[in-house]
């Protein structure tokens, strides 16, 4: 018996579905609070630079390492730059990098997986080997290798982030696609002799959606994760643009005696991942679908 | 069920030559060359040749590719460009590093993990699930830097209990080794054990809520045993693959973790061999560390394998 | 005898709604279970009777609490009893037999371990004595061998071996009352009848007190000495079996006895209108109102109290019993279906056999099939247009595999399918034209499954008209209002997705959607087994009609000759792949009939306490076809020797136009039959 089958609804639009989506996301704490940091954040890179107090790149060597006061609300960096105005700036490269970056993984990511899910056999095989090949040297090793390769440009970060965070979606949709194809609406429209054009869009891709979207939002946090590291080693975003990564990793020698430096954007960045988090956990809720099951890679 | 076992490692093995040929494709078309890299400005006449000569890179692609691989396979990724160093020598105190921080995290990670996993899905929605999986998900998500920069700054420098920075040459004894690696290992553990933890968590509530959990209930079975006898051994199966994955997955956490403990092992030697375009170094590192993965995964698989006996039996019935 | 082992009383169950309301599961149930007696409760899914006979063993779901009442065991209620308590009650005092014991039993243990936990927890037999007493049970379940079984684990069993051992399982603890939650469901139609009997005989054996739940009166009827009908949480009629089934004075039994199909009368039988309301849309009034043929006003906002008459020891729940006392011998009338059937020849299966082996990769390269002995195999049927034609069998017979041959979606190895003497269907998807395809539809087991649930009904009767007819606009939604109203369903349910409809109301959009393609032929795949009993006959009815207004031709296949035989012009049984018999449907139900098709007819549970099913073979499951010989030589309890082993038994005429392939004379054949 489905207990949850009592309400009946009539259709509805795209934007009141998604709207519920959201509604129902926001009706647990967890969510509610992701939801907010996250819209926050947002709503943060989009107006910083017209509420930033200083300019981010003044460098000012009489104000070096100040300890915060009224006029420096997070104090001052080793180049006397002001840490609040670089703290509120230097999420705007990650999230934009990183969201497209996610856009990039789910769109291939998720039209390869339908592809082997639905032709399986030999192609799936090889194509599923390759993949895990791709799978099985470390993200990290990977990323260094192509960004010291091509250099460390949005042009270059976002498809190769996009690439290697996809791999995980192929897996997913085509984990979804298999228990779809499977069923019997789908040998139905086969044997009423649809296309697979027709087939892939009108059956398989409106079963598939929710768990690859889900996984789609995982990865941002993930790749969210990948990018601040990457910044942090030094092949992220070159100085002086201010990004969290860049700035812990600058000011984490001096935290014995500037430790608000480094603070920050640790804050910063751990809330922006938190909130992310948050959200893509609410959203697999709100859709029905456990996401704690699957592995981080 | 050998053919199975012969199937997964064959299946390893094809994995690996991928890798192989990826990395080697890969560096292939990094501007420039070794030998490029390392003359710099001399690069040119007499000396680029010879340098071509003594680096073999005088031959066709292909046939570098093939005589690499052969040396790969008994353990010889020829030498370094930095150091001039066999590469073998340059590695083997850095992997054993490595193997110690990254087992240590692994052996504590594990036993936490699944403890955790376990009381939150049998306690489910209660205080200490609640609790518990609040901590997992912030541990999980804070990336390794900045855990380990928190940890530095807390432990080290405001409480000053324990050293912040590793500064040990590399090919220091396993008891010297041993106070250095207290904070890197829990900046290491943290995010893989809540993500281990959440994995458990979930397949236990599977397993909980399955007909046979509810018939053992029914048969008068005491909640404990049930619990060993007829929840655990079923949850956690499946639990192994993705636990695999998941260390597999900590490869990445510990190069970044080693940079900032500035910690002797292979992480910081990949930061280093990439910034120095030491080519060669890069390549044997890659293939290293995708086998480790490959056999981490292959182990996984074997473990289920022998431990599931659906597949057990499945040959026979077949 | 009169000693009450099982007090429950006044019990609500429920759940609390997404918004908040309290839901009731289960609604002032009381009742008591009597020692050594059988008790069936009777109901269709929803209705609350599993959720009842968990609560005897005082388990409530998670998400359910228990709202009011008590379930008294030995004077101490069990839903406020200690967890440490019930373990020494569950298993020992009260034990179940779970619905699917593929499922109930755990996968990492063995058969023995599972049974010894048993023993162990509630026996205080020694180590060599419990070893001994696992051989006992398993044998007093009859399974074969039972020292090798104990070693065995779940999943090597068949499904009829795994429910026996889930008896043997609580049969350990020697209980004093065991609860039975649909425990043949599942299983096939002989496996049911020898499992029935086996608890019929232990129930005998043991003097153990039973409960019996289930949705299949065919199956209460055989072992209940009373039943207890419920109907959307609430009991509606209460008594001893045979009153009950003879004299039903509550309406829903009344329709519900009415609405199911009987082998012994050809026809449709009347259906049943509607469906039971989902938990939590009940309002003031008598739940079976909107269903009702007796209603009155007073039914809408009063709801009738369960009224104990003593003339027939019965409880009902109705106001106007009294009219249905006297009218209640359940006459049953069935609508005569009209043979629609034409001269003309519409499809031809001649010599078609199908094998799921896989190609080698020599053969794939000559593109040759190398199986020798396929699933399906020499399969010769003639349909005509307008027929209806059943394909019966247990699972395994091959019987949805011819079907998926026929739609194209399975490659024949051999043999030709023909449509209209002219066109050769013997191919796959991809080499047939879209005509072709539009000619023949298909209707499936499960509407849950073939209905996608991310489209409205809209939607999915929309997909053949546009890509069949190209229709658009007014025209498409015009058409799409036509086929809703063909099968009774409102306009309304044009923006419903599937999941706000109930099961009955899926399978009618699923018809609707077959017929949008105006197909020649409808291949029917078990398209009542999902469904609840009351609503299964309407949906029979809708098919008929539909089938006289369209002249559509169906090939209908079922396990249940019941239905088959309420359903169909002729009837073709087959056993692994193989057929053993085609005629007429009156005269395959007749005798002389194939030794198979005697087993299988022998095996129906009808919902009558004077018609017992005969078991004239085992129940042994076989995984593959023979070689040679008799397809059917395994099981055959009139095995004749050598000539049945070896030699393909020859096509036999009976005077009625019955071919049966059989090597025991017609004569012979109906001689020894049970009549």
């Amino acid at each position: 018996m489905k207990l949850d089958n009592i309400y009946q609804e009539e259709k509805k639009s795209n934007f009141a579905k998604v709207s519920e989506i959201i509604i129902t996301m926001a009706s647990r704490p967890s969510g509610f609070i992701g939801l907010s940091i996250l819209i926050f954040h947002v709503i943060l890179a989009f107006i910083s630079p017209y509420v930033a107090p200083y300019d981010f790149k003044a460098i000012n060597p009489t104000l070096m390492l100040q300890a915060p006061s009224a006029e420096y609300w997070f104090g001052t960096d080793d180049l006397g730059r002001d840490v609040f105005t670089r703290t509120i700036l230097g999420g705007r490269t990650a999230l934009t990098i990183t969201f497209f970056g996610s856009l990039i993984a789910l769109l291939w990511g998720g039209l390869l997986g339908i592809f082997c899910g639905l032709v399986g056999g030999k192609t799936d095989d090889i194509v599923m080997r390759i993949v895990d090949a791709f799978l099985s040297i470390p993200w990290i090793l990977a990323m260094l290798l192509i960004v010291s390769l091509l250099g460390t440009s949005t042009e270059v970060l976002i498809p190769a982030l996009g690439f290697f965070y996809g791999k995980g979606i192929v897996r997913v949709a085509r984990a979804a696609t298999h228990d779809v194809i499977a069923k019997d609406f789908i040998v139905s429209a086969r044997a009423r002799g649809h296309s697979n054009f027709s087939i892939i869009w009108n059956e398989i891709i409106p079963n598939v959606r929710d768990a690859i979207l889900v996984e789609g939002a995982m990865r941002w946090s993930w790749m969210l994760l990948g990018f601040s590291s990457l910044s942090f080693l030094g092949f992220g975003v070159s100085p002086p643009t201010p990004d969290w990564g860049l700035m812990i990793s600058n000011a984490r020698g001096l935290m014995s005696f500037a430790y608000w430096s480094v603070i920050a954007p640790i804050v910063g960045l751990s809330s922006l991942i938190i909130g992310i988090n948050l959200t893509a956990d609410a959203f697999a809720k709100a859709l029905g679908i456990d996401r704690s099951t699957k592995a981080p890679v | 069920m050998l053919f199975l076992i012969i199937k997964r490692i064959l299946l390893g093995l094809i994995t690996l030559f991928i890798v192989s040929l990826i990395t080697f494709v890969g560096t292939e078309i990094l501007p420039g060359d070794a030998c490029t890299t390392y003359l710099e400005r001399q690069a040119f006449g007499e000396q680029l040749e010879a340098c071509y000569r003594r680096l073999g890179l005088n031959v066709p692609a292909y046939e570098r590719y093939v005589s690499w691989a052969v040396n790969a396979i008994q353990g010889d990724f020829g030498y370094s460009l930095s150091g001039e160093m066999p590469i073998k020598e340059v590695l083997g105190p850095r992997i054993k590093n490595s193997l110690v921080l990254a087992s240590a995290a692994i052996f504590i990670g594990i036993p936490i993990a699944l403890i955790l996993g376990i009381v939150t899905a049998l306690w489910r929605d209660k205080l200490p699930d609640v609790a518990i999986s609040t901590v997992t998900i912030f541990a999980m998500t804070i990336p390794e830097f900045i855990s380990a920069t928190l940890l530095i700054l807390i432990i080290a420098i405001w409480l000053e209990w324990l050293p912040g920075i590793v500064i040990v040459p590399t090919d220091v004894s396993l008891l010297e080794l041993l106070p250095n690696i207290i904070l890197p290992v829990i900046a290491i553990a943290m995010i893989m054990t809540a993500h281990m933890a959440r994995m458990v968590r979930s397949s236990v509530i599977q397993v909980m809520a399955s007909e046979y959990v509810q018939m053992a209930i029914l048969k008068g079975v005491p909640y404990w045993k049930m619990v060993f006898k007829h929840v655990l051994p079923n949850a956690l199966l499946p639990a192994i693959n993705v636990v695999a994955l998941t260390i597999a997955w900590l490869l990445g956490g510990v190069v970044v973790t080693e940079v900032v403990f500035n910690y002797p092992g292979l992480g910081r030697l990949v930061i280093e061999s990439i910034s120095n375009r030491d080519l060669p170094t890069v390549q044997a590192l890659a293939i290293i560390l995708a086998s480790i993965y490959v056999s981490i995964n292959l182990l996984a698989d074997l473990m289920t394998l022998m431990l599931n006996p659906r597949l057990k039996t499945l040959q026979i019935r077949k | 005898m009169n000693e009450i082992i099982q007090k429950v009383n006044n019990l609500s169950i429920g759940f609390k709604s997404k918004k908040g309301e309290e839901i009731l599961i289960l609604r002032n149930i009381s009742t008591n279970i009597k020692k050594g007696e059988t008790v069936g409760i009777v109901g269709e899914s929803g209705s609350g009777k599993s959720t009842l006979a968990l609560a005897m063993m005082g388990y409530v779901k998670h998400g359910l609490y228990t709202i009011g009442g008590e379930c008294e065991f030995n004077s101490s209620n069990l839903l406020k009893m200690k967890n440490r308590d019930l373990e020494k009650i569950r298993g020992r005092k009260i034990a179940m037999i779970p619905q699917n014991a593929g499922q109930a039993l755990t996968p990492n243990l063995k058969i023995g371990y599972q049974i010894d936990e048993a023993l162990q927890l509630h026996s205080d037999l020694k180590e060599e004595e419990r070893e001994k007493k696992i051989s006992e049970l398993l044998n007093k379940v009859r399974l074969p061998s039972p020292e090798t079984i104990a070693l065995r684990y779940p999943h090597e069993l068949s499904g009829g071996q795994q429910q026996r051992v889930a008896v043997a399982m609580a049969l350990a603890g020697t209980p004093d009352l065991l609860l039975l939650d649909e425990p043949t469901t599942g299983l096939d139609v002989t496996t049911q009848a020898h499992v029935l009997e086996l608890l019929n005989f232990i129930a005998k054996d043991t003097g153990t007190s039973m409960v019996y739940v289930s949705h299949d009166l065919g199956a209460i009827a055989q072992v209940s000495d009373r039943i207890i009908v419920m109907y959307s949480g609430e009991i509606v009629l209460e008594g001893p079996s045979r009153e009950i089934l003879k004299k039903p004075i509550h309406p829903y039994t009344y329709g519900l006895l009415k609405s199911i199909p009987k082998l012994s009368l050809a026809g449709l039988p009347q259906s049943m209108p509607g469906s039971q309301p989902q938990p939590g849309t009940m309002h003031r009034g008598c739940s079976f109102f909107d269903r009702c043929d007796f209603s009155e006003e007073k039914c809408k906002n009063n709801s009738p109290q369960l009224e104990y008459l003593e003339e027939l020891n019965t409880s009902v729940r109705c106001f106007n019993h009294k009219s249905l006392m006297n009218d209640s011998q359940v006459n049953q009338t069935v609508n005569e279906i009209k043979t629609s059937t034409q001269d003309k020849e519409i499809l031809n299966l001649s010599e078609v056999s199908i094998s799921y082996a896989k190609q080698k990769l020599l053969d794939q390269v000559l593109n040759r099939i190398s199986d020798d002995n396929p699933t399906v195999k020499d399969i010769n049927i003639n349909i005509k247009k307008g027929e209806t034609i059943a394909l019966v069998g247990e699972s395994g017979s091959g019987k949805s595999t011819i079907l998926k041959s026929i739609a194209g979606l399975l490659r024949t190895k051999g043999g030709i399918i023909k449509f209209d003497q002219n066109r050769n269907l013997s191919s796959d998807l991809k080499e047939r034209d879209p005509n072709d395809l539009r000619i023949i539809q298909l209707i499936f087991q499960n509407p849950d499954e073939s209905l996608n649930p991310n489209h409205t009904v809209e939607e999915i009767i929309a997909q053949p008209l546009k890509l069949y007819f190209g229709l658009k606009g007014e025209e498409l939604k015009k058409n799409i209002t036509d086929l809703l109203q063909k099968v009774r369903l409102g306009e309304f349910y044009m923006s419903r997705y599937p999941r706000q409809l109930s099961g009955g109301e899926k399978q009618r959009v699923a018809v609707a959607r077959a017929f949008a393609a105006k197909p020649d032929i409808i291949l029917c795949d078990e398209v009542t087994s999902a469904l609840d009993v009351s609503v299964q006959a309407a949906v029979l009815n809708l098919l008929q009609q539909l089938k006289e207004d369209f002249g559509t031709t169906y090939i209908f296949v079922s396990h249940d000759l019941a239905v088959v035989r309420a359903i169909s012009d002729r009837v073709a049984v087959l056993y692994q792949g193989r057929l053993c018999e085609v005629g007429p449907s009156k005269d395959v139900y007749q005798f002389p009939s194939h030794p198979y098709t005697e087993v299988l007819l022998g095996a129906v549970l009808e919902p009558d306490p004077d018609i017992k099913p005969k078991l004239v073979a085992e129940d042994i499951v076989e995984e593959k076809p023979p070689q040679k010989g008799c397809s059917f030589q395994g099981r055959c309890s009139r095995i004749l020797g050598d000539i049945c082993k070896n030699e393909v038994p020859p096509w036999q005429l009976t005077n009625s136009g019955n071919s049966i392939r059989c090597h025991i004379p017609l004569k012979e054949l109906q001689k020894d039959q049970i009549n």
